[in-house]
């Protein structure tokens, strides 16, 4: 399945563009993401619990960074083994571009699961891609701006105390 | 009068007992002492290249007796094929070999990798999450059209491309053929998809390996339709274990369809396991793995053309098919598309010329194989579309057109190489009109559409070769085995009897219709009788339970084993009654001399056979038990026409199957009610396929419908009350007992009239609609309603 957005961030583009290169900000956006470590150029590693309709499992893999324009675009691909549950692979395109307001952020989602996820979830897959997609960006773009009104979280406490915004808690060390 | 006995009479089925009470004993009840349990680590990816597998940690796990991968088996035998087709050129299929696990590339979602034998399933099945794959995963062929394109990925890389064979039928006639359809006053083009069906027998697959040392034997027990036939592939071919040092039991088996014909890897693996382990090796598979292991059924996509004068009279039949042989070539899967569906494409029609040619393609897919009906479906779910379609063209009754062109003389021989010896099918077209009530068609139609919904009529008829088959007829067109069958009437010293049958019963009710046929021919009680199936070692051959040839064949041995049990106690009666042989008459279980009081009892024959103190031992042997093969002299060629009437919510598109009737020729019935049950289940199959089922791959052959929430099995509510009838019966002139076979006799029938009722409804409704494939899903018809 493919599907495209985008989202206004409220920051200039570099922000975002040094945000999408963390490992620390990709860890918080993407959903049930357990661990992630790496670097840009050498790659990030996670792990992630999810659940896609009746099979959970937690997918071990890793996230690349490619067709990288400093400040304009790139890819992020990941793949992820979950086991019996069989594999999901995923990748999405990521423009920048100025837009009143801060930076409009595009992108164009991919996603392919394999083995039981494929045959038990497939009539849910692509809802499923939607949601998760939607969250990352959606969740990317309150770690990036901080915490504002709008986006009050709901989760309690705990996840407000992440929403410093991601500028906040590296200018706060 | 109905018989309340023998021959004809619905007596109740005797194995119900232990099936409805739960005490059948299948191959899941199966536990040995020390038994072990397997799991396979299975691909998930459709076509991968095997970099590596990495066992250690799981070897490591707890319980876990030892791991299994494709390197164990090398040296071992190649999964065979059973049917050598021959292409057009005269050139054999290609045949790729079969690992038992997969070596080098996996070829599907479900190519079983390693295998994981533990002390328990779920220390298996933890270790096999532990076992290290690295597997590359490489470009899938799904669709057979792409897969035959040039620079294809292949399946198989040892082979020259991903076909298997182009076949060509009869190939003598492809000019005729062509001459006669571009000089035809008409001819109706028809593109259709055979929908890809997974079996979904009630039980899944099941085998439990065991060996004992002590003398070298193995036995396998297994979820199989034919044991013996098991024995011979997996004995002969894969592990090399000589048939008597194998033994391979089915016990009770909840249902085959064909899927549970063929010589799986499971099989063989957990024989050959438990030899390496000397310890017993169980498999029970899931659902799941019964999805994506069982052998597929269909998936031909077709294009049919009839050509018809201007009198209406068809005057050639030409067919282009695409088969799916999926990854690897299941036992029987290259004879489906070919000689069970070649030689059908004549229906019930004396069309003069017919050329057939079939493609069969290798896909990274589930191996395809027969399901019950086997080609014959596909081969009558295309011509009696384009028959219907020829007649919306034409303007003509759907009807009438066949009655027309219905072959009237018999014995007839197709142009398609096989010889019709009986029939009558303007009789069962009239019994067809007359249990449908189709002359009230028109009434109920309106009755509908005053509910707002579109009501449809569809008829067809079809014909179908069963009673598989004379040896040497499938030896010369490529079978790799005879197709005979086998019984042992063993009489017992009290008169009881029990017959040692080659065929194989999971759900046919053989058990109590094989007994009638005995109890017929010695008039004695059927309850003085059972049958013995489904052991190697109690039965002495058999090929087994699959195309409808049980009774027409298996049930003719059994019958000559029986006469040969007659002749043999006429000759101790007439002892006992110091009379000729000639003169000596079986009568009500009673030998008496002709024209005579005289007689002894049926028990005093078998006692004598046993205690032979007054017996004419210089001339016979003690002991009443006798053997017979039968080796059929020609298929049976079971025929009858189909109505079923559906309504389509015009808002929805929902299909409802409002009366369905079944008109039917079996030659002889020995159990009606068994042979009504028989049709009821292949005509919700049959529905199953034309509204419900559809096993679905994405383009990376991902399968997605591998669960009862994605694969639309037939329940209940999906089907009407059917109407039966099989008093049509012209006896097959070459068998002792005049039967043709009813097992697959619905699933070949129904599904061209169920979609030839959705066009009529549609067509009523106003909408220029002339075909939908199956399955006719409300989103289907409604798109072609909406011309979406």
């Amino acid at each position: 399945m493919k599907l495209t957005d985008s989202k206004l961030i409220a920051a200039d583009r570099d922000t975002v563009w040094q945000a999408l290169l963390s490992a620390d900000v990709l860890k918080d956006c993407v959903p049930g993401c357990q661990e992630m470590s790496g670097s840009p150029e050498e790659g990030f590693e996670a792990t992630v619990v999810q659940k896609v309709g009746p099979v959970k499992a937690t997918f071990k893999g890793a996230v690349t960074l490619s067709d990288m324009v400093v400040g304009e675009s790139l890819t992020l691909t990941g793949e992820g083994k979950g086991g019996a549950a069989g594999f999901a692979k995923g990748g999405a395109n990521v423009t920048l571009s100025d837009e009143e307001g801060g930076t409009l952020l595009a992108y164009e989602v991919e996603a392919k699961v394999g083995g039981k996820l494929a045959q038990l979830g497939s009539r849910i897959i692509d809802g499923f891609a939607k949601k998760m997609a939607d969250q990352f960006f959606e969740t990317f773009r309150s770690v990036v701006e901080g915490p504002t009104e709008e986006v009050e979280n709901d989760d309690g406490a705990e996840e407000g105390e992440k929403k410093k915004g991601w500028l906040g808690r590296l200018v706060s060390g | 009068m109905p018989k309340d006995s023998g021959i004809g009479a619905s007596s109740k089925r005797r194995e119900d007992v232990r099936f409805l009470t739960g005490t059948g004993q299948y191959t899941d009840d199966i536990n040995i002492h020390g038994q072990t349990y397997v799991y396979f680590l299975r691909s998930d990816v459709a076509h991968g290249k095997i970099n590596n597998i990495d066992t250690s940690a799981a070897a490591a796990m707890p319980g876990v007796v030892r791991i299994f991968t494709g390197a164990d088996f090398e040296g071992i035998g190649s999964i065979p094929c059973g049917w050598q087709v021959t292409d057009r050129h005269g050139e054999p299929m290609q045949e790729p070999a079969h690992p038992v696990l997969a070596q080098g590339k996996v070829r599907h979602v479900g190519d079983p990798i390693a295998a994981v034998v533990a002390e328990s399933l779920e220390q298996a099945r933890d270790a096999a999450e532990a076992i290290d794959l690295d597997i590359e995963e490489l470009p899938a062929v799904v669709d057979m059209k792409a897969a035959l394109s040039d620079g294809a990925t292949k399946v198989h890389d040892d082979l020259s491309s991903n076909l298997c064979y182009d076949w060509g039928f009869v190939e003598e006639n492809k000019g005729a053929v062509d001459e006669a359809i571009k000089n035809a006053a008409h001819v109706t083009t028809l593109e259709l998809v055979n929908n890809r069906l997974v079996a979904n027998p009630m039980e899944p697959r099941v085998a439990v390996g065991d060996y004992n040392r002590a003398n070298d034997e193995s036995t396998l027990f297994t979820t199989s339709q034919n044991p013996h036939v098991i024995r011979l592939l997996m004995g002969a071919f894969v592990l090399g274990i000589p048939e008597h040092k194998l033994r391979v039991v089915a016990p009770d088996v909840g249902g085959g369809f064909g899927t549970k014909i063929f010589h799986y890897a499971e099989e063989a693996f957990c024989t050959f396991a438990a030899r390496q382990i000397n310890r017993p090796v169980k498999w029970t598979a899931s659902r799941s793995e019964a999805f994506m292991s069982d052998a597929h059924g269909r998936d031909h996509v077709t294009k049919i053309e009839l050509a018809l004068d201007a009198d209406n009279n068809f005057t050639a039949v030409r067919t282009e098919t695409y088969a799916n042989m999926g990854a690897y070539l299941s036992t029987f899967a290259p004879s489906v598309p070919t000689w069970l569906h070649g030689t059908l494409m004549a229906g019930n029609y004396k069309t003069p010329l017919i050329y057939v040619n079939v493609k069969a393609v290798f896909t990274n897919t589930v191996p395809v194989d027969a399901y019950r009906g086997a080609g014959r479906p596909e081969a009558t779910y295309q011509l009696e579309r384009v028959i219907d379609k020829a007649a919306r063209e034409l303007g003509v009754d759907p009807i009438a057109l066949r009655r027309q062109n219905f072959i009237t003389e018999f014995p007839y021989a197709t142009p398609v190489a096989v010889e019709y010896d009986t029939g009558n099918y303007p009789a069962t077209m009239d019994k067809l009109e007359e249990i449908a009530d189709l002359s009230g068609f028109d009434a109920r139609r309106k009755a509908s559409e005053a509910k707002g919904k579109l009501r449809g009529l569809g008829v067809n008829c079809y014909i179908e070769a069963c009673g598989i088959a004379p040896s040497n007829l499938v030896g010369q067109l490529g079978a790799r085995a005879g197709l005979y069958d086998a019984a042992t009437v063993r009489v017992n010293a009290t008169g009881t009897i029990s017959v040692m049958v080659g065929a194989h019963s999971h759900g046919q009710g053989h058990e109590t219709a094989f007994p009638q046929v005995v109890a017929e021919m010695l008039g004695i009680d059927e309850n003085m009788i059972d049958i013995v199936h489904g052991d190697s070692s109690k039965i002495p051959f058999g090929m087994g339970t699959y195309g409808s040839r049980s009774i027409a064949v298996c049930g003719s041995a059994m019958v000559r084993a029986t006469e040969k049990i007659i002749n043999k106690a006429k000759k101790i009666a007439s002892h006992l009654l110091e009379a000729s042989e000639a003169d000596i008459e079986l009568k009500d279980g009673q030998f008496s001399v002709a024209g005579t009081d005289k007689s002894v009892a049926w028990g005093d024959v078998t006692l004598a056979a046993y205690v032979p103190h007054n017996y004419p031992l210089e001339d016979i042997e003690p002991g009443l038990e006798e053997t017979a093969f039968y080796d059929p002299s020609n298929f049976t060629y079971p025929s009858g026409a189909y109505a079923c009437e559906v309504e389509v919510d015009p808002e929805t598109g929902k299909v409802t199957i409002e009366r369905f009737a079944a008109a039917d020729d079996f030659g002889n019935v020995i159990n009606p009610m068994i042979v009504t049950g028989q049709v009821h289940g292949g005509i919700g199959q049959g529905i199953g396929q034309a509204l419900l089922e559809n096993c679905a791959y994405d383009e990376n052959g991902q399968l997605l419908s591998a669960s009862y929430m994605d694969y639309a099995m037939p329940r209940a509510s999906d089907v009407p009350f059917y109407t039966v009838d099989h008093s049509c019966q012209t006896p097959c002139t070459h068998n002792p007992l005049g039967v043709k076979g009813c097992g697959e006799a619905g699933a070949i029938g129904s599904p061209p009239s169920v979609v030839n009722a959705v066009v009529d409804a549609l067509q009523s409704g106003g909408h220029n609609v002339t075909h939908i494939d199956m399955p006719v899903s409300p989103s289907r018809v409604w798109a072609a309603m909406n011309n979406a």
